[in-house]
């Protein structure tokens, strides 16, 4: 159980800048996930954790002690890989109890950590086998396994569900929750998949180029973006961005979307967006279940004055539980959700309610959400 | 009209397509055959008609009827090779000889590729590249300089190099060390990355990392490039013919050819039994580790 800590953490290959001076507290306990497209840093960062790889500046400490110069080995971390990395000559028994034997725990200790491990990740039929014999989930729980048996201070986990097929990568996932809900133990955990980050995370770092764009839970991230790329980075389909214009109508403030499309920005957020009116290059940041039928909603009772507009549908998808539509406005295929009852005939107008109370205001310019 | 045509016998390309397929295949079979039959008869027909020489005595290989039937068998001439401490010398220099450059060989590849393929340091990969270089270099170039060598030892130090068979021990490993560092930074480098990470973690040195996870793994590897050493060990020819003279100190393919032609008579029924006899070890050892041997050599070209 530890807290970890990086401070000011920058890495170097060559002259090529990986990771641009990162801070970054993880709480013990917490499962944390580092999150973003491939090349941002944040394997890297992971490994430099793990003492796979040099910190070229600043400082990472596991709980109170600073650890740039200390050994993989002497971490007290587990790490887990993408590819598994289980030894091929080894049984399953034999991989996990390897770091253990090389620290020269007793037999008896041995056996009764392999054995505990094992019956939590449920594989306790498969100790004599060799991994070549193991499905690509069983092989998953034998490397979550080794990393267990050490009771570390710290899980690493690298990538580990992508080489999954689809359905086993859900199953694992509510694994690994389920198994973090036992093994309480500081986790940080790398992905490129979104999904696995909101599912799995307490907090979900997000990264790219280097740097860290915001650090929240996944409510909070989902909701209250903080930059444009951590806006249409999070979600899917992707938040629709489009240019807009803000307009003061003298009444209230009003959204120019082009096309003859203008939205009334809602009153509550009039007085927070009234600095912005007349800036060039700004962007309305609207999430697809914001974007949605008139009808329906006027079932619910739920749509606001000068929020509705009539785009002709490009195509439309239905996907059983919603039918996504998408138009396009100045040039930009924008994406709206409708409730499935509805029908989104290709090529008619169907008209929308933009629920605004919802909308991002994001300055193009400064990549930040107003 | 063409139209018309080509609509009505649509499905009939079809069917020829898949039709020339099974036949494409079947001409690439008999073609196969045809070729591999030739060069089976090719390759086999020296060992045959040494075995069948073999089971001759001397009078009936002079008696001029046809070389490839035996009239009347005999063991003679491997019964006399068998019983004669000569040969049986021969036999023991290059068995000595192969088992101690094979150990020498795969101790120093193994490690030598280890480091290469995994401790990146300054210079390994040019290190690697020249490794192999030095494999390109053949024994005909290398054998007058090493003899210059030797004679430069003499005249220094007063050893004596020359004529002593375990001379050989130092030389063959020229030849074997270089191929087969370079099988196995193949091999070695055909195990990921992420394994060597996980043996770090889990807290084993290099050392460790090596011989409990690297030679495990890449046993294949380290059988054909056992295989490959103790091939090119025994059948050595010329560092043998240069570097040893005396009965005593000469290995088996060369002490073949020295103690069984006298002058301009050739005693063919014994030549081809030593030949045989000398065959037999490496023959046995392919037979067994046949399959390890091309899994090792194909890891080592496709991944190297």
């Amino acid at each position: 159980m530890a807290v970890v800590t990086l401070k000011k953490i920058v890495k170097y290959y060559d002259e090529t800048l990986a990771v641009r001076g990162i801070d970054l507290e993880i709480a013990d306990k917490e499962f944390l996930v580092l999150v973003g497209p491939s090349g941002c840093g944040k394997t890297t960062t992971l490994r430099m954790i793990a003492g796979l790889e040099d910190i070229s500046d600043g400082e990472i400490l596991i709980g109170e002690t600073v650890v740039n110069d200390v050994p993989p080995k002497d971490r007290n971390i587990a790490m887990v890989f993408q590819n598994y990395a289980l030894y091929p000559h080894m049984s399953v028994h034999q991989n996990m109890s390897f770091g253990l034997k090389l620290k020269r725990v007793a037999r008896s200790e041995i056996d009764r950590r392999v054995q505990e491990a094992a019956r939590i990740l449920d594989i306790e039929p498969l100790l004599d086998r060799k991994p070549k014999q193991l499905s690509g989930g069983q092989r998953q729980r034998v490397a979550m396994g080794r990393a267990i048996v050490r009771d570390p201070a710290v899980f690493l986990f690298d990538e580990p569900l992508s080489n999954l097929d689809a359905k086993l990568r859900v199953q694992m996932r509510t694994e690994i929750k389920k198994i973090h809900q036992k093994v309480r133990t500081t986790t940080v955990y790398v992905t490129h998949d979104q999904v696995e980050a909101m599912t799995l995370a307490d907090r979900v770092v997000v990264m790219n180029h280097g740097v860290i764009e915001q650090v929240d839970t996944p409510q909070q991230l989902y909701h209250n973006p903080r930059t444009k790329f951590v806006a249409g980075f999070i979600g899917s389909p992707a938040m629709n961005m489009i240019p807009a214009s803000l307009l003061d109508s003298g009444s209230g403030l009003k959204l120019d979307l082009g096309a003859g499309v203008q939205l009334q920005v809602p009153a509550e957020r009039t007085a927070q967006y009234r600095p912005h009116v007349g800036k060039a290059r700004l962007l309305l940041g609207l999430r697809p279940e914001h974007l949605t039928d008139t009808a329906s909603l006027s079932q619910a009772g739920g749509v606001a004055e000068g929020q509705t507009f009539s785009p002709i549908i490009d195509v439309s998808e239905p996907m059983g539980m919603e039918t996504l539509v998408y138009f396009q406005l100045q040039g930009i295929t924008v994406c709206g959700k409708a409730s499935p009852d509805v029908e989104a005939p290709s090529g008619k107008p169907m008209q929308l309610t933009a629920k605004l109370q919802n909308m991002h205001l994001i300055d193009d310019e400064s990549g930040l959400v107003l | 009209m063409s139209t018309a045509t080509s609509t009505s016998v649509r499905p009939a390309p079809r069917l020829f397509t898949y039709g020339s397929m099974a036949r494409d295949r079947k001409r690439a079979l008999i073609w196969s055959y045809f070729f591999l039959v030739v060069f089976a008869i090719f390759f086999l027909t020296p060992p045959v008609y040494m075995l069948i020489t073999s089971l001759k005595s001397s009078a009936e290989i002079s008696a001029g009827v046809s070389p490839w039937i035996v009239a009347s068998p005999t063991l003679s001439n491997f019964t006399g090779l068998l019983t004669d401490p000569v040969f049986i010398r021969f036999f023991w220099n290059s068995a000595i000889v192969s088992i101690i450059v094979v150990t020498v060989t795969m101790i120093v590849s193994v490690l030598a590729a280890f480091s290469l393929a995994r401790m990146k340091f300054w210079g390994s990969a040019t290190l690697a590249t020249g490794v192999f270089l030095t494999y390109l270099i053949p024994d005909t170039l290398l054998f007058i300089p090493l003899f210059k060598m030797f004679a430069w030892i003499k005249d220094t130090t007063g050893i004596e190099l020359i004529n002593q068979w375990w001379v050989l021990i130092i030389l063959y490993p020229t030849l074997t060390v270089p191929f087969c560092t370079w099988i196995m930074i193949g091999y070695f480098a055909s195990i990921p990355k992420e394994l060597d990470e996980a043996a770090i973690i889990d807290g084993a040195s290099w050392i460790q990392t090596l011989f409990q996870i690297f030679i495990p793994v890449a046993i294949p590897g380290i059988i054909a490039a056992t295989i490959f050493a103790f091939t090119v060990s025994w059948a050595q020819f010329l560092y043998p013919l240069a570097f040893t003279t005396s009965a005593d100190q000469l290995v088996l393919p060369v002490g073949i050819i020295t103690t069984l032609i006298k002058g301009d008579v050739f005693n063919w029924g014994q030549i081809m039994a030593g030949a045989l006899l000398g065959a037999a070890p490496p023959l046995i050892i392919y037979a067994f580790l046949m399959d390890y041997y091309i899994a090792g050599l194909t890891a080592g070209a496709t991944k190297g």
